[in-house]
């Protein structure tokens, strides 16, 4: 066992990890933050994506030693500093962009994660992102429009398919 | 997961130190190892995590024009810091799998790798690369040697590729969409010297040259060139997404587009 620090959520954090020891176990058992899910743990549904140094990565895939000193950011950290829902999680509100909400989280962080690079994304570029992001529920129309009217843009254009 | 021993050194002689030890093996961005790992088909005693040494990341061009990228430069990086340089290695980057798939895997492992439907072998086949290691440097046509194996030693590891830039290239992919691998691909690039076609995700053998190509299109650039062609199914990889000669078909159909690509 190693003790292992990092920042998430903006606060410092340290808890004992094994070198086999998985991002995400680290968080959910280690830290007991259980909104990062794990649908499939093999890297291919995206419900356990979080940040790393900003960047989205599925932390399913990646050892929790490897985020040693990193700033990690889990769907715990989105909401607005008074506990509101933040323009992209009230979007999913107001679209219906989630049934279940399995694969919230990760759909949120993805999202999250496209906005910064690119601030105006099409809906091609959006289902494009979310490529690695699986939802069982929704058939996806309605989260590519919550991320169209999280951007600021208009959902009208798509469809209600 | 079997236990094993975690190290992150910051400099390719701790890391080549770290990997003497017995069963040491090399983590790269872990996308194809750690999945490995949880299946309980690697049994390494020690990972020796390559992401923390700055000299094996980054993307820069060398005097002789070449783009060199570090061993350890994750596939959003090759796709953002190479898009001037060598576009066509750019956009296969910037479709290898998903974004978090990107931010985490790298050139060197996935070249250590040589997944027979991966993309990167394409474009270092396809471009006469270098893989330069800890030890020595390799050309491409003697690097790859079958599906999942490479001319890599025990404990060796890719610190840089080095890329000649053609005048045209392209790659093209025909997903296959669950997995977002090649079911069939095509690198295409034309040097002044001669034309490369390097096919991955057909062969059983893995990536190859298709030399029959690249003899034609090196006189003809031009998809006509290639259109009376075809290779052999036999050998051909045959699964539940593609029969042998629907791969075999497929080669050709994906050569054209990618010559139509280059332009
Ligand atoms: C959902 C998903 C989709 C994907 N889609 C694609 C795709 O479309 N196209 C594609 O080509 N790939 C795809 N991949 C594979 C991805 O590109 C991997 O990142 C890559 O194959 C392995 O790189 P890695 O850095 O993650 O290596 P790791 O998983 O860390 O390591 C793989 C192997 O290489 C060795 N290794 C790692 N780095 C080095 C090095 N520098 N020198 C020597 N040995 C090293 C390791 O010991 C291990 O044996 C996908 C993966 C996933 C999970
Ligand atoms: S749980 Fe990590 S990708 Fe599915
Ligand atoms: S809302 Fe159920 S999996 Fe997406």
């Amino acid at each position: 066992m190693t003790t292992v620090s990092m920042t998430v959520n903006g606060k410092p954090v340290s808890a004992e990890a094994e070198g086999r020891t998985l991002l995400v176990e680290f968080l959910r058992d280690g830290l007991h933050l259980t909104g990062t899910h794990v649908g499939c743990d093999t890297s291919q549904c995206g419900a356990c994506v979080v940040h790393v140094n900003g960047e989205a990565v599925k932390a399913c895939t990646m050892f929790a030693q490897e985020a040693e000193g990193a700033e990690v950011t889990t769907i715990e950290g989105m909401a607005n500093a008074d506990g509101s829902l933040n323009v992209i999680q009230q979007a999913f509100q107001d679209h219906h962009g989630l049934q279940c909400g399995f694969c919230t989280p990760g759909m949120v962080m993805s999202a999250a994660a496209l906005l910064k690079e690119n601030p105006k994304p099409s809906e091609a570029e959006i289902r494009d992102y979310l490529e690695g992001n699986i939802c069982r529920c929704t058939g996806y129309h309605n989260i590519v429009k919550a991320i169209l009217a999280a951007s600021g843009q208009d959902v009208g254009a798509i469809a209600a398919e | 997961m079997y236990a094993f021993d975690f190290e992150k050194p910051s400099t390719v002689a701790d890391a080549v130190a770290a990997l003497k030890a017995e069963e040491a093996q090399p983590l790269g961005g872990g996308q194809t190892l750690i999945p490995t790992l949880k299946q309980r088909l690697a049994m390494p005693s020690k990972l020796v995590s390559l992401t923390g040494i700055d000299e094996m990341k980054g993307v820069c061009v060398a005097d002789d024009g070449a783009v060199c990228i570090g061993g350890a430069t994750p596939h959003a990086v090759v796709a953002r810091e190479a898009a001037k340089s060598y576009p066509a290695l750019a956009s296969l980057a910037a479709n290898i799998g998903d974004p978090a798939v990107r931010n985490r895997g790298t050139i060197g492992g996935s070249l250590a790798n040589n997944d027979p439907s991966a993309c990167y072998p394409a474009a270092a086949l396809g471009s006469g690369a270098t893989i330069v290691t800890n030890a020595r440097e390799i050309a491409a046509d003697d690097y790859f040697q079958g599906m999942f194996a490479t001319a890599l030693d025990e404990g060796e590891i890719i610190t840089e590729v080095r890329f000649p830039v053609p005048e045209k290239a392209a790659y093209m992919k025909f997903e296959q969409p669950a997995s977002r691998f090649a079911l069939t691909a095509v690198f295409v690039a034309k040097y002044a010297d001669g034309v490369r076609v390097a096919v991955t995700g057909a062969s059983e053998e893995g990536v190859f040259r298709w030399t029959e190509a690249e003899e034609a299109l090196s006189s003809n650039f031009s998809p006509d060139a290639v259109a009376g062609l075809s290779v052999p199914a036999d050998g051909m990889i045959g699964d539940l997404h593609g029969t042998p000669a629907y791969r075999a078909h497929l080669v050709g159909v994906m050569t054209k587009r990618a010559v139509a690509a280059a332009g």
